[in-house]
């Protein structure tokens, strides 16, 4: 059936296919508070578990009393590490290939570690009974500096590793060193800075964060001993890792497991790793035959599951005078805290730091990370960015400025000097990546007309002359950064988490009236899948995306996918989805073919269904080819109209950016303005422009955050000082900037819808925009560079260091 | 602990219970009533989540006891739809104008967003801007929130939606 | 984070409340808008046996003239503040003030008492208060004693509130018309404490300040009068140099905390410039 009433323009309208601004299937939902979120299942008989914590960094426990919070009414059980040792769980695997205490055994390593757990029959009854179990600690000496973590004299922390002088990536130089991980050619890479007629160094640190999604972290276990079987309900961005996680230190049959990933309420990377709250409400509910349910708050999840940075980078960048660059050697000190818990892929200690050269034609560099124990949380996850690639970003678009300021050049035309070409793509970086495809220059000039950057740096040489003269206390700062990203992970050749390559999954299933299902392998946290899957789908297959449901988080029912982090999903999922579809779309060919009685090579696809080349009114729709597909398929073919895919992408995809940053800063109080954002982003074919505005906002206003204050900070005996959302900054709709955005097209090649992914790029990007802004400001009055966080006092700080205040 | 007898309207049924009074209303709301949409972000006051409306006032029901609600209307994100089953305009102004992402933030967002416009039917972005600043979203950066609510606003008050320029 | 058990009292009279409080003593706490209590409690930093919720005390709402002076019951939320037509007359800058207070849904439920009574050196009412040369109405066990505000701070958390006693009102004298006035606030975000604040009432006569009050918030572990500060600007038409001096005394008198919001000299630093800002604005508004 060809509605021939519909123009061409109609009848692709109505799939709300590609390029689509569809508005979203979920918030029907979420907009009346019908979404199922983790803490919404409730199942007979649960009980609920909660931690008690060390108040202590390091210490040694010598003693636990249960015998007060087992008296407290409706306390069931409380779990320590000896009660965990006896199914072989005290300790569990971390994705870095190191080894974490889910509670403490013997001694703690940071503050609010888990302790013991706690389990009765409300949370209520929980929280007395965590109040009433009585540790006593013998305080230990605490490592907080990094930089103190190889002395000689540091205290051993990680006992359990004494005498093991190789850990899971190499020989270890101390007993609180981790790995070291180099990558580049050090030989050229030294003798590019022998040659060089301009050098700058910096140590540019990137402080220590939290993704802090709105929801935190949890999980309801419940295990029935009658099946043998485990269900999981639980914050998962990557539900099959955890079943196959469970399934290796739990030693329950993997079938047996069933993890389901409902609603999340955002993730940012904090939801990719295992952490103990999992462990121990598993543990529980095998122990008590109940349901448990563990639900973390706010002050446990800033302060025990998973920061994000704490990376410190010694940076060299050589070049000539005319500002060409010819060498870069950065050195990273990697502070992991108290377990290696980075969600990384397996062979990757350091993410894809190697990034470091970002969008600039380096000829050699060199890369060395130290990894460290320090009496921190564990994490270095990858908050909203692919693997330390945030990092990477800020470490080389900092740099550039500096070398910008030595060089008195323009920062802008440092970088269009430097950019990789476009004829140089596919480009082999110094570093080993392989970057897809771009088009830098005309990404940074679109991005520089919008703004009419002349008049800025015109605006900004009056004001500074305003300021010499006393005229005015407040300076301008423009910052720019062009970043390149690396997401999309990854090619089986080189990533895998825990032995398993990093495909993603699609199954689609068309059912005989035209609509139909499709379960795909990644987890939304609120990027919107089940809007933007369904609009591939419709693009390929010519069905409605009204029609077709997206299912993501059963692991039961889904297929096999490693998840949603790092840009992942659209690189990786959104190809599975469409090589899936392609397959159903072979087979709708074959049907429409014989329903047409014409040869498969005589149809043409027409975005609703295929028609015979030449003969317009011969058209069968996708409606009745799927009717067909359960009703008279052509002889010897099999009925049913469904397919699965199993993407191993060929590449990473580099999605890039340009941004500009421009801002006010008060010398006297430090008191920051945002005048003006500008964001123009790359991601290739662009599936719903709506969703990827979504994402750009949010992902800058994290940035923002990130970079003017949002930290996790710890005082020198290793307490957590912004350890509540009174002290770390989450800014509210008054603090945040108002954002501008943009964008250019540059498909990937590699991609079968040429898509590159983008949730991450503005969080990427974003920090060192408004890092270089705050340092372009202050940059004038001699400094070259000040460490984020950039609040207000640190500015002030800044200015009075800069003899600004007079 | 003794438990204390509760009474209260909500979403325009008389619902009732028995609670100890350290019962904090957002559990109350949540356990007992089976009312999931208000939402447990932070604890301490600052995200919102888990706003609602009592008496006419946007309440952060984390930082009240049930028992305090003895007596009282609420209306929670469940209460909001038109009476048809429809989506409010507020809800229809989230979803046009892209106003949310995982979703978590929504409900205590729309249940604030709806008593300012109660009380501002025409707010300007900074009213908007200020008058949601108790309510914490990681998702969005806010610029489309502001924009739902504008788009309410309009709809509301019979005039035409018009985006402001970018 | 739950709050651990209380047994719950609602009396509808001062004179209940205040016989609770008496006979229950220090393991009873009175509970207004519950803001700073309540997340206290949760922490279980507080704990106490018997909470008395005064929200059924009819008699501590609602904002009234008497003679020379407003009296606004204890139980009077920011946001009615901010709706009364009897405060935006005589007294703007408790607006203004209240405007800068937490976050709408904290201004719906957190009171006037509540803020000026526990003692936070965080909380911007207590300098503002002073500075409007305020007093609080007690009443307790051996009957009702007015306290001057600027009487009443003597430490973080500690005021000369008795045992057994409750803060029922407080009163403020009405002001000179064409008073200038300002509360200026450094915070870091909508819903944080000052990283500094100000709070200056002010009178001009021919282009010279004729009296000036000055309130300083969380500079110190209590609000602060800053006399010498408003002494230096008297007959002064607040030029540079005055202003100058007026920080420099005011910063004489402050002892801040470093926290996140910054080290000792940047709060102090910061708290100058407050009293600088909050000057000018005043004498700008001022007739």
């Amino acid at each position: 059936m060809n509605d021939m009433t519909l123009t061409k323009e109609q009848r692709e309208a109505r799939l709300e296919g590609m390029g689509c601004k569809r508005k979203r299937v979920e918030d029907i939902r979420f907009t009346q508070g019908r979404g199922n979120y983790v803490d919404d299942v409730k199942l007979p008989g649960m009980l609920h578990g909660d931690f008690v914590r060390s108040p202590h960094p390091h210490a040694r426990i010598r003693s636990i009393n249960k015998d007060a919070a087992l008296k407290v009414p409706g306390v069931l059980a409380v779990l320590t590490a000896d009660d965990l040792k006896g199914v072989n769980l005290a300790w569990m695997p971390t994705l870095a290939g190191d080894v974490q205490m889910v509670l403490a055994d013997g001694k703690v390593l940071f503050q609010n570690q888990e302790v013991a757990f706690v389990v009765a029959t409300d949370r209520y009854a929980a929280d007395d009974g965590v109040n009433a179990v009585e540790v006593d600690y013998e305080p230990l000496p605490v490592l907080v500096d990094p930089f103190k973590s190889m002395d000689a004299d540091a205290p051993v922390l990680r006992e359990d590793l004494e005498g093991k002088m190789t850990g899971a990536h190499g020989p270890r130089k101390h007993h609180n060193h981790i790995f070291e991980w180099t990558v580049g050619d050090r030989d050229l890479t030294d003798a590019a800075f022998r040659k060089a007629e301009v050098t700058i160094k910096e140590m540019i640190s990137y402080h220590r964060t939290h993704p802090s999604p709105l929801e935190t972290c949890q999980s309801v276990c419940s295990f029935d001993k009658i099946k043998g079987e485990l269900t999981i309900w639980g914050t998962f961005q990557a539900p099959h890792v955890i079943r196959t996680v469970v399934a290796l230190i739990s030693k329950i049959p993997e079938h047996k497991i069933h993890v389901i990933a409902p609603d999340i309420g955002g993730g940012f990377g904090n939801k990719v790793g295992a952490y103990p709250g999992y462990i121990c409400s598993a543990v529980a509910s095998i122990v008590t035959g109940r349901p448990v349910k563990w639900v973390e708050d706010r002050i446990e999840n800033l302060t025990s599951t998973s920061f994000a940075r704490d990376y410190h980078m010694t940076t060299e960048i050589a070049a000539t005078k005319e500002g060409k660059v010819t060498g870069l050697r950065v050195h990273v000190l990697a502070d992991h805290g108290a377990f290696d818990a980075c969600a990384d892929p397996s062979k990757w200690p350091a993410g894809f730091f190697n990034i470091v050269t970002g969008s600039y034609d380096f000829p050699t560099a060199h890369l060395a990370v130290d990894g460290v124990y320090t009496n921190k949380a564990p994490g270095g996850v990858a908050y909203r960015c692919s693997f330390r690639v945030t990092e990477a970003a800020y470490c080389i678009e900092r740099g550039m400025d500096i070398l910008a300021q030595k060089l008195g050049m323009d920062p802008a035309e440092l970088r269009l000097k430097n950019f990789v070409r476009p004829e140089q793509f596919p480009y082999q970086s110094a570093l080993g990546w392989e970057y897809d495809s771009g088009d830098y220059h005309t990404a940074m000039r679109k991005a520089m007309e919008t703004v009419q950057y002349e008049d800025l740096r015109k605006e900004q040489a009056a004001k500074r002359e305003a300021f010499r003269r006393g005229e005015t206390r407040e300076i301008m700062g423009v910052g720019i950064s062009f970043f390149t990203e690396i997401v999309g992970a990854g090619p089986s050749k080189n990533c895998d988490i825990l032995g398993i390559a990093m495909f993603d999954s699609c199954e689609i299933r068309l059912h005989p009236t035209g609509a139909g299902i499709a379960r795909v392998g990644s987890k939304s946290q609120g990027q919107g899948h089940e809007t933007t899957w369904a609009q591939i789908i419709a693009t390929e297959l010519g069905i409605p995306a009204d029609d077709i449901m997206v299912e993501e988080g059963n692991t039961d029912t889904a297929p096999y996918g490693l998840g949603t982090y790092g840009s992942r999903s659209t690189p990786v999922a959104g190809a599975a989805i469409a090589m899936a579809a392609r397959k159903i779309r072979a087979k709708a060919q074959m049907i429409a073919a014989y329903l047409l009685e014409v040869h498969e090579g005589d149809l043409e696809f027409d975005i609703d269904g295929f028609r015979v080349k030449g003969l317009p009114e011969r058209f069968k729709s996708m409606k009745e080819i799927c009717w067909a597909a359960y009703n008279s398929i052509p002889p010897g073919m099999e009925p049913g109209l469904e397919a699965v895919s199993y993407y191993d992408p060929p590449n990473m995809t580099y999605p890039f950016g340009a941004y500009i940053c421009v801002m006010d800063i008060d010398v006297d109080t430090g008191v920051y303005k945002v005048r003006r954002f500008y964001a123009l982003d790359d991601c290739g074919t662009r599936i719903n422009p709506m969703i990827i505005e979504g994402q750009v906002h949010g992902g800058l206003t994290e940035a923002f955050a990130i970079a003017m204050g949002q930290e996790i900070r710890y005082d020198d005996n290793g307490n957590v000082v912004t350890g509540s959302l009174m002290d770390f900054f989450l800014p509210t709709a008054v603090e945040t900037p108002h954002w501008e955005t943009d964008f250019t097209v540059t498909p990937s090649p590699h991609h079968p819808i040429g898509a590159k992914g983008v949730g991450e790029s503005p969080n990427v990007g974003g920090v060192p925009a408004f890092s270089n802004a705050v340092n372009d400001a202050f940059s004038f009055l001699g400094s070259t560079h000040i460490q984020m966080p950039h609040d207000f006092w640190r500015n002030w700080q800044a200015a009075k260091t800069l003899g600004a205040l007079g | 602990m003794a438990k204390t007898h509760v009474t209260m309207t909500v979403n325009g049924a008389e619902v009732e219970g028995l609670v100890e009074p350290r019962t904090l209303l957002i559990h109350f709301i949540r356990e007992n009533l089976q009312l999931t949409g208000a939402h447990i972000g932070c604890e301490t006051t600052h995200c919102g989540a888990c706003t609602v409306d009592i008496d006419g006032m946007s309440v952060k029901s984390c930082t009240m006891f049930a028992v305090q609600a003895n007596g009282s209307a609420i209306t929670t994100i469940e209460g909001i739809a038109n009476a048809d089953g429809t989506l409010s305009a507020l809800q229809e102004g989230f979803r046009q104008m892209h106003g949310l992402q995982c979703g978590f933030c929504t409900p205590g967002m729309i249940v604030r967003a709806h008593r300012l416009l109660q009380e501002n039917p025409s707010p300007t972005e900074e009213e908007i801007r200020f008058g949601i600043a108790g309510n914490l979203c990681r998702c969005t950066g806010y610029q489309n929130i502001v924009k739902a609510i504008q788009y309410a606003s309009a709809k509301i008050n019979g005039v035409e939606f018009r985006e402001a320029a970018e | 984070m739950i709050p651990g058990a209380f047994n719950y009292h609602c009396p509808s009279t001062v004179a209940d409340a205040v016989a609770l409080l008496s006979s229950l003593g220090d393991e009873a706490r009175p509970l207004a808008g519950g803001h700073s209590l309540i997340p206290m409690m949760k922490l279980r930093l507080a704990t106490p046996e018997h909470l008395i919720d005064l929200h059924g005390i009819a008699s501590l709402k609602g904002i009234r003239q008497e003679a020379d002076r407003l009296v606004i019951g204890a139980m009077t939320t920011q946001h009615e503040l901010l709706a009364s037509p009897e405060v935006s007359a005589a007294f703007p800058i408790l607006k203004e003030t209240a405007l800068l207070i937490a976050d709408p849904q904290v201004r719906y439920r957190g009171t006037l008492g509540g803020n000026v009574v526990n003692g936070d050196p965080g909380n911007d009412m207590p300098a503002l208060m002073m500075t409007l040369h305020a007093s609080y109405r007690l009443e307790g066990p051996d009957g009702v004693r007015d306290v001057a505000a600027s009487d009443f701070y003597q430490g973080a958390y500690f005021t000369a509130l008795e045992p057994g006693e409750l803060l029922t009102a407080i009163t403020i004298p009405f002001t000179a018309s064409g008073h200038g006035y300002a509360y200026e606030k450094l915070k870091r975000k909508v819903g944080d404490y000052a990283t500094a604040a100000a709070a200056v009432m002010l009178t001009m006569a021919n282009g010279k300040v004729e009296s000036c009050s000055i309130g300083l918030t969380n500079l110190s572990d209590t609000p602060l009068l800053a006399e010498a500060a408003a002494d230096a600007v008297i007959g002064t038409g607040l030029d540079d140099d005055t202003l100058k001096k007026a920080s420099e005394r005011a910063q004489e008198i402050m002892s801040p905390a470093a926290d996140a919001r910054g080290p000792v000299e940047y709060r102090k630093h910061v708290g100058g410039i407050m009293v600088m800002r909050a000057l000018k604005r005043a004498a700008a508004r001022a007739a």
